[in-house]
């Protein structure tokens, strides 16, 4: 636990003013995150926001932390801000340093994230620390792939490392990035953002401190993590006490994996724990602990407590465990790379536990894993220098989610994720590849009082007939997302060739030359009886063309028009 | 005397403003939203009895109106269809496939304007370089067009993937509409919105025909209805650019006509910046349910080319319609004078954005609203004569305001006046933060601003929210309650033509930019010719670059003349320039490349010169006294009370202290020193 006492009772004016640049300290990060997106490269950041942006005071705890689209950044970034004052003491940072890993056991969880860390000064004095990450669009390696069998396989690995010195960047780091990776312009280009947003941040807050005559973060973050902490107590407090326990069996790699959660909320505090879960993977689908513990508390926190800003006093209030060696605990020197296909699927895990805990209050299960396209060719990944323009390109895009309680599920919309999608004009643009559908896929969202929302359908060809490569990554493609109190599971996804011909869902694949890639994304779980549906909710699906006439009839016994 | 006629239809209020020469009249009317038209006649009818003047010496009328913007946000505009490349029916609906507000389990997206049983796939596809992949499937479209025809469609929007690079499908499609529905709207984005990312073009598109023809049919009428009153003077129309454009123009693009009034308040607060001589300003406009700030920098405004229409939740970026046209870039947020506060589960107070409007109102009303309101923190606080309020028209309780601050005062440990001066702190810095953010979008400051308060709320929080944005300058102009209106008569004849054409420095073709700008000129002028013959027209020309591989662009100027073939080397350096100052620092070694390109013209309105410096002298003794809570300082304290009226050319005052006048109230606080310009317009200093 890490906070500390008021210094002195406060008057309700005194917290006013607090609440005021507490207010401001979100705005100074917010500024911070948009810096991010608007100058960054790779599509991940610049069009699906698929970024972290937070101020630390001096002892690494989180005060602020920007609203993005990566949740999976929540916790793991602020984690890696102790590992990087660890590394390098705060009394040895001065104006103009930065620092840099993409470790994923210390960072954000796999090598394409990348984390910069720097500190804030203000009047000369060392006032807070900035820290970002961006998702990269190459770091050599393998690719965007989860064949990797040990992260050695998956590309540079940058441990923590100063990367600019009183506003001089180490040339060494760059170089050495930019002859391990396959867009190395981008990937420059993304970590000069990154340095540049840290600097906005340092800026904004500066200035804050000037307004408000302050010269140390030390009384506004002490109220932030107290009135967060408490906040997060009484949410808590309004819960029974007991443990829970969770299951999902998902596809995995080679074989099936089943996830264990056991939730026990505490008087102050809840506990989510792993045991039980599968084995780490020989293959790249991985997560670290603090991967594991971003989307874990990310789950917990949607539910118990959504509307309360992160930062340390609410992080300390969801405690995660797992064994070591399982897939959500996996350590170096694993192969990580598709990490989210586990962390993706643990606010499931918890919603399975936190049902019986709070029936009518967390939503059916969805794709929730993204089904982004990561498409590319090259020498020797899909042919030879003169049949294969090289390309790497990411699309981000998502099936169906899961029906809340008194809604139908988003259709193609990510949950857990936030991230946006990428624009078929704009992949088309950086990329040989043309999108010939994308279209919501008829049925695919899972029977319900509420209905789970559906996938979409995506057809993709090479623009020059040539053969292209997809790494993929996908699940739900065996085990369905499953609906809850009486509703039914969304359809499972699939992947295959127009011609016919199926492909697996994980794993680097070549489509041939001339052919198109049909992907066929999950739909949600429903939520509730079908037979509890609105008889003209069905009707206007059908009409809508949601639902065929044959499944109205099947699913929920409703002629349709 | 040739007089000039403004007409502002707005929610409640249509604004009429008359200008002669150097006097001005000002008349609010209740809008009519059954048959707009007939509140701006009497109000017309009404203006010129008042200021003596026959309907042939008017000779300018500038409109604008909040018709197109309402009809969006209360989906009341046509029976509209979608035509669009097959495969991509629900790219419209699937937006940005995110969920805008992460922790809300229940959120939900805007539904588009059209359902997906009106959402038609044509057989049809052009690459990202234009080439045709699949011709056009001509008897696909004139089979949708008989399904239109028996559905009864009143409108269609045409989108197909790039047409922004090669229209001839989208035109082709166009051509086969007109024959086969004739009588029906018809938008293409080729033409509305020639720009990539798919979703936010065929947005755009669906929004304009959506209101096309109720837009059509309003403003024929109200030609006709003119011309009857026997004013033969030309109708424009305000753009949300800033910009009035003919009917006829905005007969066909009437989604260029959404948050006209804001843009005329913007217009105004330009004109004043200038009379003020502030090369550095925010206009702020606080009315009942939102507030919208703008930037100024040497008297130029902010511009951008994408908004989003009817925010559906808490203003939240990405819960509303992205629709990409030019706009006067303004940051609107939901904090207005009925705006209610509350407190959250960690017991801080939060202020709007929904708002207690004018049914039941504020508490202190007496109308029956029993939430607290920033007009309830306002009174409470002493700020408002509660016999005063909208020009005594609405009686004040402040009893009653008291009475519903309770509900906060109690949580959190204070009295009425303490939750008071806590609703005013928040919804100020609210604001502030608002401005902030936006003004680093945009690689801006706030600070050494002058802040130009109008609408009836902001002469309220002006002082306040200046000195939270490092701002040393208020201004409050004359007539503050109808800025818009006044704003329109200041605005000029202008046009905004922009294309996507991809350029890499490295592979610059001056003559193929060379062609394109000519091409975008002619269009421009066909625009803005037949309202201004014979003026002499402005031109200004802009380039949206980036690195490349970069996704967003900054608008970088170019200078006004043909490219020669060598400008690739100026245009990198303009770009890097313009880097720099938005993002700090910019990236050596790397690739630059152009993607947007805009070209606007307009008639030139000179500026009004700054105002003579005035001899501060004493202000008449205050007409009264009475205490006013300082939120700021936390004490209780003595303030002077002026009528605006009484206050002449540099009679000057010091804080705390109040001046009131028919449509608001200007907080002078403590530490501030208040005094009259040449003009009329009030002025605060800070003197900290």
């Amino acid at each position: 636990m890490s906070t500390t006492a008021p210094s002195a009772p406060r008057s309700p004016i005194n917290d006013i003013r607090l609440q005021v640049m507490w207010n401001r300290l979100l705005s100074v990060v917010e500024e911070q995150a948009r810096a991010l997106v608007r100058t960054a490269f790779s599509t991940s950041a610049r069009e699906a926001g698929d970024i972290s942006a937070g101020v630390f005071d001096l002892e690494g705890r989180m005060l602020a932390q920007a609203v993005t689209g990566t949740p999976g950044h929540v916790n793991s970034m602020a984690r890696s801000v102790i590992h990087f004052i660890r590394e390098f003491p705060v009394e040895t940072m001065k104006p103009g340093d930065a620092y840099v890993t993409n470790d994923p056991w210390k960072g954000t969880g796999h090598l394409y994230d990348i984390v910069v860390t720097s500190p804030a000064f203000h009047n000369g004095k060392l006032v807070a620390l900035f820290s970002c990450t961006t998702h990269v669009v190459d770091i050599g390696g393998l690719g965007q792939s989860p064949d990797g069998r040990q992260v050695f396989h998956e590309g540079l690995f940058l441990p923590l490392l100063p990367l600019m010195r009183e506003g001089v960047i180490d040339e060494s780091v760059m170089r050495i990035v930019r002859a391990n990776v396959r867009e190395p312009v981008q990937v420059e280009g993304d970590i000069h953002a990154l340095i540049g947003c840290n600097g906005i941040g340092e800026k904004r807050l500066s200035d804050m401190m000037a307004e408000h005559g302050i010269d140390s973060l030390d009384e506004l973050g002490a109220h932030i993590i107290d009135k967060s902490r408490a906040g997060m107590i009484a949410a808590i407090a309004k819960l029974p006490r007991g443990t829970w326990k969770g299951h999902m069996r998902i596809d995995g790699y080679d074989a099936p994996i089943d996830l264990h959660a056991a939730v026990t909320i505490h008087a102050d505090h809840i506990s989510v724990d792993y045991a039980g879960t599968s084995g780490s993977s020989i293959y790249g689908i991985n997560s670290p602990m603090c991967y594991t513990e971003a989307y874990t508390a990310f789950g917990i926190k949607c539910v118990v407590a959504p509307t309360i800003p992160n930062n340390a006093g609410t992080l300390d209030s969801i405690l995660v465990t797992a064994p070591e060696n399982t897939i959500v605990n996996a350590l170096y020197p694993a192969a990580v790379n598709a990490r989210s296909t586990i962390g993706h699927m643990l606010p499931d895990v918890c919603f399975d536990a936190l049902h019986q805990v709070i029936p009518g209050q967390v939503p059916a299960e969805g794709t929730s894993n993204l089904w982004n396209l990561k498409l590319g060719a090259g020498h020797g990944m899909t042919g030879t220098i003169g049949n294969s323009r090289p390309f790497m390109v990411t699309t981000f895009h998502s099936g169906g989610a899961g029906a809340r309680p008194t809604l139908d599920g988003l259709s193609a919309t990510p949950f857990p994720s936030g991230v946006r999608n990428v624009p078929v004009e704009i992949t088309e643009t950086i990329a040989p590849v043309v999108v010939w559908k994308k279209e919501y896929r008829q049925d695919s969202g899972g029977a319900g009082a509420q209905r789970g929302g559906l996938g979409q359908v995506m057809e993709v060809e090479h623009r020059e007939g040539a053969p292209f490569g997809i790494f993929a990554t996908f699940e739900r493609v065996r085990y369905p997302a499953r609906g809850r109190d009486g509703g039914k599971p969304g359809a499972n996804g699939r992947l295959s060739l127009a011609s016919g011909q199926e492909l697996k869902a994980k794993g680097f694949q070549t489509i041939p030359a001339g052919e198109r890639l049909v992907v066929e994304m999950p739909g949600g779980g429903g939520y509730g009886a079908p037979a509890e549906r609105d008889p003209a909710a069905v009707k206007r699906d059908v009409r809508l063309g949601l639902v065929s006439k044959e499944a109205a009839k099947a699913s929920y016994g409703v002629e349709g028009d | 005397m040739s007089s000039r006629l403004a007409v502002d239809i707005g929610g409640t209020f249509t604004d009429v403003v008359l200008e002669t020469g150097t006097k001005s009249h000002a008349i609010k009317v209740l809008t009519t939203p059954d048959a707009p038209e007939r509140a701006v006649l009497e109000g017309v009818r009404s203006i010129l009895a008042e200021a003596k003047c026959r309907p042939q010496d008017v000779s300018l009328v500038v409109h604008g109106t909040t018709l197109a913007t309402n009809a969006l946000i209360e989906r009341k505009g046509a029976r509209t269809a979608l035509i669009t490349t097959e495969g991509f029916r629900d790219s419209v609906e699937m937006a940005w496939e995110h969920r805008f507000e992460q922790y809300d389990i229940y959120m939900e997206r805007p539904q588009p304007l059209v359902s997906r049983d009106l959402r038609f796939g044509i057989p049809e596809r052009v690459a990202s370089d234009g080439t045709v992949l699949l011709a056009l499937d001509e008897a696909a479209v004139r089979r949708v067009a008989a399904q239109l025809k028996a559905e009864k469609i009143e409108a269609v929007a045409v989108c197909f993937l790039h047409s922004f690079t090669n229209e001839a499908h989208e035109r082709r499609a166009g051509a086969i509409l007109a024959e086969e529905l004739p009588g029906v709207a018809v938008s293409l984005s080729c033409e509305v919105c020639p720009e990539i990312r798919e979703y936010e073009r065929t947005s755009t598109t669906i929004a304009n025909a959506y209101v096309l023809p109720r837009m059509e049919g309003y403003l024929g009428q109200l030609e006709t209805d003119l011309r009857a009153e026997g004013i033969a003077a030309p109708l424009l129309l305000m753009m949300s650019s800033g910009g009035i454009t003919t009917v006829d123009t905005a007969r066909r693009y009437p989604v260029r006509l959404v948050e006209s009034g804001p843009a005329g308040g913007a217009i105004l607060a330009r004109a004043v910046a200038a009379e003020n001589d502030a090369r550095k300003a925010v206009a702020f406009d606080m009315g009942g349910t939102t507030a919208k700030l703008t930037l100024l920098d040497d008297l130029d405004l902010q511009r951008s080319r994408q908004f989003e229409v009817a925010r559906a939740y808490r203003f939240v970026q990405g819960s509303g319609l992205p629709v990409r046209i030019p706009v006067i870039e303004l940051v609107e947020i939901g904090a207005g004078g009925g705006s209610i506060a509350r407190l959250d589960t960690l017991g801080r107070i939060q202020v709007g954005p929904d708002s207690a409007g004018s049914v039941p109102g504020p508490a202190c009303y007496g109308r029956g609203g029993t939430e607290p309101t920033v007009t309830d923190a306002d009174t409470a606080l002493g700020r408002l004569d509660p016999t005063r309020f909208a020009g005594g028209a609405i009686p004040l309780h402040r009893d009653k305001a008291e009475a519903a601050l309770q509900s906060l005062a109690g949580p959190l440990g204070t009295d009425a006046q303490g939750a008071a001066a806590g609703v005013a702190e928040i919804v100020d810095e609210t604001m502030a933060s608002a401005a902030r953010v936006h003004a680093v979008e945009n690689g801006k400051d706030t600070a050494d601003r002058t802040l130009i308060a109008f609408g009836g709320a902001a002469p309220l929080h002006a002082a306040r929210l200046a000195r939270k944005l490092g701002m040393k300058r208020v201004i409050v102009p004359v007539g503050a309650g109808v800025g818009s209106a006044f704003g329109f008569l200041r605005a000029s004849i202008a046009y905004e033509v922009v294309r996507t054409r991809h350029v890499r420095l490295d592979m610059f073709d001056a003559k193929m930019l060379n062609e394109l700008f000519a091409a975008m000129r002619a269009e421009a002028e066909a625009v803005v010719r037949p309202a201004a013959p014979g003026e002499t027209l402005v031109e200004s020309r802009q380039a949206f670059m980036r690195y490349r591989g970069q996704g967003h662009e900054i608008a970088v100027p170019l200078p006004n003349q043909p490219f020669s073939a060598d400008a690739a080397g100026d245009l990198r350096r303009r770009f890097e320039a313009t880097y720099e100052q938005v993002f700090g620092r910019a990236i050596p070694k790397l690739e630059v490349e152009a993607l947007t390109w805009t070209l606007s013209i307009g008639t030139d309105r000179p500026l009004p010169s700054p105002a003579k410096p005035v001899t501060k002298r004493a202000a008449p003794t205050p007409t009264s006294h009475r205490d006013v809570f300082d939120p700021a300082s936390g004490l209780l304290e003595r303030a002077a009370l002026h009528e605006r009226r009484l206050l002449e050319s540099g009679m000057a005052f010091d804080g705390p202290a109040l001046i009131v006048e028919d449509g608001t109230t200007t907080v002078v606080p403590n530490g501030f020193i208040a005094h009259i310009n040449e003009v009329g317009q009030i002025v605060l200093e800070d003197r900290a």
